[in-house]
């Protein structure tokens, strides 16, 4: 299986690579076009900030090819963000391939201290309605970092909760994301890319 | 509902596992990609590798190290030590680091933590603080809790998270080795005036120093080092006993 994971200027791409070694598949880095377009399955992950991502994205093109994408297409993290419409985040205009908008986590008045931003650790996934995911995996805790969300919506595949019901996934026909971090979700997040790459 | 995490820490002298009791007396406890990957198994929620050799040679062997680590672990991870310059970091986090801590160097130069979190994300900087309780005054210390610093502890702990740094790492080195459970009433107010995550360190003795420093110490995470590897306390164990408590572990 031919697996591309999309290069940009975002951090820590490579634990996306490990993870799939661990699998056995050996990936490769690009951000070449048409190793991208001939790809059977394409990752799209990342850690970084929404409007210098994007403005890397458009300089390369890639914010054209990604949304013109066939084959199953993973977001991770950033990725889910860049994929939706809009983000608060440097109120940067997105790829548009989900509906749902990027918001920043506001604690309730008072819970400031105790419902920190970002969001990080582990917590729940709910609701699970995508292939990506089977009944198992209801309710396992899974590895978050991120201070903005997706909001709620036609094509939310899982739901976390923290501050407010957030997309904790996102599935929209032949493109999926996750706000976690399956890479670094343990044997959960493990099970999560195997059912991905068998999509 | 988001988790309390448990982190083991493994300190790391070329190449190798080590842990001191209050930082002396280090005893080699294996190789720590081997340890790292089964405290991972048995549900550790991240790990702490701090780089404790001085020479180049030994900085080179701990680059090497971490890109191991990042191949074999499957959970996140921070390492520190010798971390001075942005490029230090860069080198590690481009080996697979998925954090860094930083301690005496964000003392000497604060304006390290706001050139870290500006170009990694705040995210990636884990500021760590050796503390002393000096009559009454909790101090911050460097090389190892052996300098007082002119820094006040929770000054210095406001200071490095509006700086940027993404997580506190609080060691009392008072309690440090003790066994005798956290420093609860001085972590409760860092959270109390924080809001970045407070990760609590030092003083592990026992599985209900896990529970009071969740509840009275109002930490997000507990970090331990010797009762992980000398097998007092195994992780299983002690989030089945968290759990019994109504305190959210995975």
């Amino acid at each position: 299986m031919n697996i591309v994971i999309i290069k940009y200027n975002a951090g820590n791409i490579e634990s996306v690579s490990n993870a799939l070694s661990r699998l056995g598949i050996e990936a490769e880095i690009t951000g070449d076009h048409e190793k991208i377009k001939a790809a059977d399955k394409v990752i799209f992950p990342g850690v970084g900030e929404a409007s210098t991502t994007m403005a890397y994205l458009k300089k390369e093109g890639l914010d054209q090819l990604i949304p013109s994408l066939t084959q199953p297409v993973l977001g991770i993290c950033l990725g889910l963000q860049l994929m939706c419409s809009h983000s608060e985040e440097g109120d940067t205009p997105c790829l548009g391939i989900f509906e749902e908008k990027v918001k920043r986590f506001v604690p309730q008045p008072g819970m400031e201290f105790t419902t920190k931003v970002p969001h990080m650790g582990w917590n729940t996934i709910t609701k699970l309605n995508s292939d990506l995911f089977d009944e198992s995996l209801d309710n396992q805790f899974v590895y978050f970092v991120h201070s903005y969300y997706a909001t709620v919506g036609e094509h939310t595949a899982a739901e976390g909760n923290y501050i407010n019901p957030f997309s904790a996934a996102l599935h929209k026909g032949n493109f999926y994301a996750t706000q976690f971090h399956p890479e670094k979700s343990g044997p959960i997040g493990a099970k999560i890319l195997e059912n991905f790459l068998k999509i | 509902m988001l988790a309390k995490r448990i982190i083991p820490c493994l300190d790391i002298k070329d190449g190798q596992t080590v842990k001191g009791v209050n930082f002396v007396n280090i005893q080699s406890v294996g190789d720590p990609v081997e340890l790292g990957a089964l405290y991972a198994e048995q549900g550790a929620d991240e790990l702490v590798f701090l780089d404790i050799t001085a020479t180049h040679e030994g900085r080179k062997t701990f680059v090497e190290l971490v890109k191991r680590i990042a191949r074999e672990l499957n959970i996140p991870f921070t390492v520190g030590g010798g971390i001075s310059e942005i490029k230090d970091a860069e080198a590690l986090l481009s080996a697979g680091a998925d954090k860094v801590s930083i301690n005496s160097s964000a003392v000497r130069n604060p304006q390290l933590i706001n050139d870290l979190a500006l170009n990694f994300g705040t995210q990636f900087v884990v500021v760590a603080i050796d503390a002393k309780n000096y009559d009454g005054h909790w101090t911050v210390t460097v090389n190892g809790g052996r300098i007082p610093t002119d820094k006040e502890l929770f000054s210095w702990a406001r200071e490095a998270e509006d700086r940027g740094a993404g997580e506190i790492l609080f060691t009392s080195m008072d309690h440090d080795g003790t066994k005798g459970g956290f420093a609860n009433e001085e972590l409760a107010k860092m959270a109390d005036m924080l809001k970045i995550p407070i990760i609590a360190s030092g003083g592990a003795g026992n599985m209900d120093h896990f529970v009071d420093v969740f509840t009275q110490g109002k930490a997000d995470a507990g970090l331990a080092a010797s009762i992980f590897h000398y097998k007092e306390i195994a992780i299983p164990d002690l989030k089945d006993y968290l759990r019994t408590k109504d305190i959210a572990v995975r």
